[in-house]
C-alpha cells in the first residue's frame, strides 16, 4: 500500500521540479516587482497591480487559456520564444512551471510588498546618508529586513505551484513523465478504476510535502527574526 | 564652510531660511513647526528646496537655478536621526562600519579606535541594536556617522528623546567630537540649555523664517525669538571663565566682563569657559549697586528694552559688557516705581542658588 508505483514517483518527481523552478524564478521577479509597488510611483502602477493580482480573482482556467493563447507554440510569445531562444513551453514540464509561477506569483508578491512595507524608510534615508548607493541600500538594508516575509512569499509560491491544477491542464495538458503533476496524477487516478489507493498515496505524498514546507518557513522565520533580536 | 540660502513650500508652510557657518557648531533652534528639521533634511538631501543655494566647502549641493541637485548619498553629511536609527539586523560595529563601506579609502580621516574611545563604545560593539538603551543608541549613531568620513554633521535633535542625566551624559560627548574631530556640526535643537552649550552661532527659526542669527549670548533668551514659552521658561545665556574654585564653600567663580559670577558647585579648571543659563525669573534689578545682601553675584549693565504689555508683568533687557544679553522678569508696578527707562545703568542680580552645579544647564 505504501510503495509507490512508478509512474506516481515520477508524478512526485515532476511536481517538485516544477514547484522549484516555478519558485525560483518567480522570487527575483516578485521581489523587484513588490518593490516597485511598495517604494515607486510611477504611471500604470494601478493597472500593475490589478494584472500582479488577476491570476488570484480569474478561474485558473482561463488563465491557463491565456498562457495557451500566448505561449502555444503557434502563438506569437511562444514562437518567437522557441524560435530565438529555444524555450519552448507548450506541454513541457516548462510550461508547467510557467502555469504555477504565474500563480502563486500574486501570493508571492503581496507578502513580499507588505514586508518591504514595514520597513522603516528613515532607515533606508539613513544608509543613504552614509553614502549608500540606491541599490546597496536595497541589499543591505531593505531586504534583509524584509527577508521573512520574501521566505513567507517564496513558501506560498511554492505551495501554490505544488497544487496548481487548472491553470497547468489547460495549458500543457496531463502528459505523464512531462507535465503530470501529483494533481493531475491523483485526478487521473480518480477517474479509473481501482485507482484510490494510489490517489490516497499521492495525497498523502501531497500533505507530507505541504507540512514540510511549512515547517521549514516557521524555522527560517523564527532564524530570520533571532538574527535582528537575539532574546525576544 | 557651508552656506544655506533655501526656499520651500509644503501645502500652507513656507520656509526661507538663509545662513552660513564657518565651521564649530550652528544651531538651529526654534519651537516645533519652525522648519529646523526640514532645513536640516534639506542640507542631508533628504529634501528638495523649491528655490536656492547650498553650498558645502567648494561643492554645490543645490542650486536650483543652475538645475543642480546632489543626491543624497554623494554629498557626505553624516546625519543623526533623533531616534538613532541603527539598523537592527547589524550588530553594532557593523553599524559604525557601514559608512565605511561606502567612502573612499583616501577620504579616511576620522580613526575608528578613536571615535569609539571618544565616545565610550568598546563594551558595546558586539551587541545587537535592539539591546542598547536610548543614550547607548545616540553614542552609536554619533559614531556612525562620524565614521562616514563626513564633511558635516547633523544632527536632528539627537537628545530629544532621552532623560535628563542621559542627556548630561552625552552633551559632553558631542563637545568632545566637534573639539576633537574638527567636523563642523549643524545642530538642531529646541532646547535652550544644549544649544547654549554647544553652539558657536545660533540661527533662531520661527514659522519658517530667520528670526535672529548670532553668538547665543546675545540671540538666546531675545523678545522676539518667537519660542512663545511661557515666563517660567524664559532663559538667557552668559558666557564667563572660570577664575577660581572656592572648594571650602564648594562654589566656582566665574570671570564674565559684567562682573563675578558665582556658581553652586565646582565647574572645571580655571580658565575653561562656560556658558550660563540664568532664568529671567531668577534676576532681580536693582538701580545702585546694593549692599548688604545675600546675593553674591551682581552683574552692571545698560537697560536696553523695557517691555510691557495690559498685564503686570514687565520684560526687562540689559545689554551687558562683552555684548551678552540678560534678560529680567519683573513687574510693571517696578518699573513705574523705580522710573526705569531704556538707556539706564542698572544692576542685575542672581542668586546662586539659583545657578546650581550642573553650571550650564538650565534647572528641569
Amino acid at each position: 500500500m505504501f510503495s509507490l508505483s512508478p509512474e506516481e514517483w515520477t508524478a512526485v518527481g515532476v511536481s517538485l521540479k516544477v514547484a522549484l523552478v516555478a519558485t525560483a524564478v518567480s522570487l527575483p521577479i516578485g521581489i523587484f516587482t513588490a518593490f516597485a509597488l511598495a517604494r515607486w510611483r510611477f504611471f500604470g502602477k494601478t493597472l500593475l497591480d490589478g494584472i500582479v493580482h488577476l491570476p488570484l480573482v480569474l478561474p485558473p482556467v482561463v488563465t491557463g487559456y491565456v498562457l495557451l493563447l500566448s505561449f502555444g507554440r503557434h502563438a506569437p510569445l511562444g514562437a518567437f520564444l522557441a524560435d530565438h531562444f529555444g524555450i519552448v513551453f507548450a506541454f513541457r514540464w516548462t510550461g508547467a512551471a510557467l502555469a504555477s509561477g504565474v500563480m502563486g506569483f500574486p501570493l508571492m508578491v503581496r507578502a513580499i510588498r507588505l514586508s518591504i512595507d514595514a520597513v522603516d524608510r528613515r532607515l533606508e534615508a539613513a544608509a543613504g546618508t552614509l553614502g549608500a548607493h540606491p541599490l546597496w541600500v536595497f541589499l543591505v538594508v531593505t531586504l534583509p529586513l524584509a527577508l521573512p516575509g520574501v521566505l513567507v512569499g517564496a513558501i506560498l509560491c511554492f505551495a501554490k505551484a505544488l497544487g496548481e491544477f487548472g491553470a497547468t491542464i489547460t495549458f500543457v495538458s496531463n502528459i505523464p513523465g512531462q507535465t503530470q503533476t501529483i494533481s493531475a496524477a491523483i485526478y487521473t487516478l480518480t477517474q479509473v478504476p481501482n485507482g484510490d489507493v494510489g490517489a490516497l498515496r499521492l495525497t498523502l505524498i501531497s500533505v507530507t510535502i505541504a507540512l514540510t514546507a511549512l515547517v521549514a518557513s516557521e524555522v527560517l522565520q523564527r532564524w530570520t527574526s533571532k538574527q535582528y533580536h537575539p532574546i525576544e | 564652510m557651508i552656506l544655506v540660502d533655501v526656499s520651500l513650500k509644503f501645502r500652507s508652510f513656507e520656509l526661507a531660511v538663509a545662513f552660513s557657518s564657518e565651521g564649530g557648531v550652528v544651531a538651529l533652534f526654534g519651537p516645533s513647526g519652525s522648519g529646523k528639521s526640514l532645513t536640516l533634511n534639506l542640507i542631508a538631501g533628504l529634501a528638495r528646496p523649491d528655490q536656492g543655494r547650498i553650498c558645502l566647502n567648494d561643492q554645490t549641493l543645490v542650486d536650483t537655478q543652475a538645475g543642480i541637485f546632489v543626491k543624497s548619498y554623494r554629498r557626505r553629511v553624516g546625519f543623526v536621526f533623533q531616534d538613532a536609527q541603527l539598523f537592527p539586523h547589524l550588530s553594532v560595529r557593523r553599524n559604525l562600519m557601514f559608512g565605511r563601506w561606502f567612502s573612499r579609502r583616501g577620504e579616511r580621516a576620522i580613526d575608528f579606535d578613536s571615535v569609539v574611545a571618544t565616545l565610550g563604545i568598546e563594551h558595546l560593539l558586539e551587541r545587537s541594536p535592539s539591546h542598547l538603551s536610548g543614550g547607548e543608541k545616540q553614542r552609536v549613531a554619533i559614531g556612525r556617522a562620524l565614521l562616514s568620513d563626513p564633511q558635516v554633521l547633523l544632527m536632528d535633535e539627537p537628545l530629544a528623546a532621552l532623560d535628563l542625566e542621559r542627556k548630561l551624559e552625552i552633551l559632553p560627548l558631542i563637545e568632545n567630537v566637534r573639539d576633537e574631530f574638527k567636523v563642523p556640526i549643524i545642530y538642531v535643537s529646541h532646547a535652550l540649555d544644549e544649544v547654549a552649550r554647544l553652539a558657536s552661532k545660533v540661527v533662531v527659526l520661527s514659522a519658517g523664517r530667520v528670526t535672529a542669527i548670532g553668538p547665543p549670548g546675545q540671540v538666546l533668551g531675545m523678545t522676539d525669538d518667537g519660542l512663545g514659552y511661557d515666563r517660567f521658561e524664559r532663559s538667557s545665556v552668559l558666557t564667563a571663565r572660570v577664575e577660581a574654585a572656592k572648594s571650602h564653600y564648594g562654589l566656582t567663580e566665574l570671570v564674565h566682563p559684567a562682573g563675578r559670577i558665582w556658581l553652586s558647585g565646582l565647574a572645571g579648571p580655571p580658565g575653561r569657559e562656560l556658558r550660563v543659563v540664568v532664568k529671567a525669573t531668577d534676576v532681580t534689578v536693582a538701580t545702585v549697586q546694593p549692599t548688604h545682601l545675600s546675593v553674591r553675584t551682581i552683574l552692571g549693565g545698560t537697560l536696553a528694552s523695557i517691555e510691557t504689555d495690559e498685564g503686570p508683568l514687565a520684560t526687562l533687557t540689559m545689554t551687558l559688557p562683552g555684548g551678552d544679553q540678560l534678560v529680567a522678569l519683573t513687574t510693571r508696578m517696578a518699573v513705574q516705581e523705580l522710573s526705569l527707562r531704556s538707556g539706564d545703568q542698572v544692576f542685575a542680580l542672581i542668586k546662586t542658588v539659583a545657578l546650581d552645579e550642573r553650571a550650564r544647564t538650565r534647572r528641569g
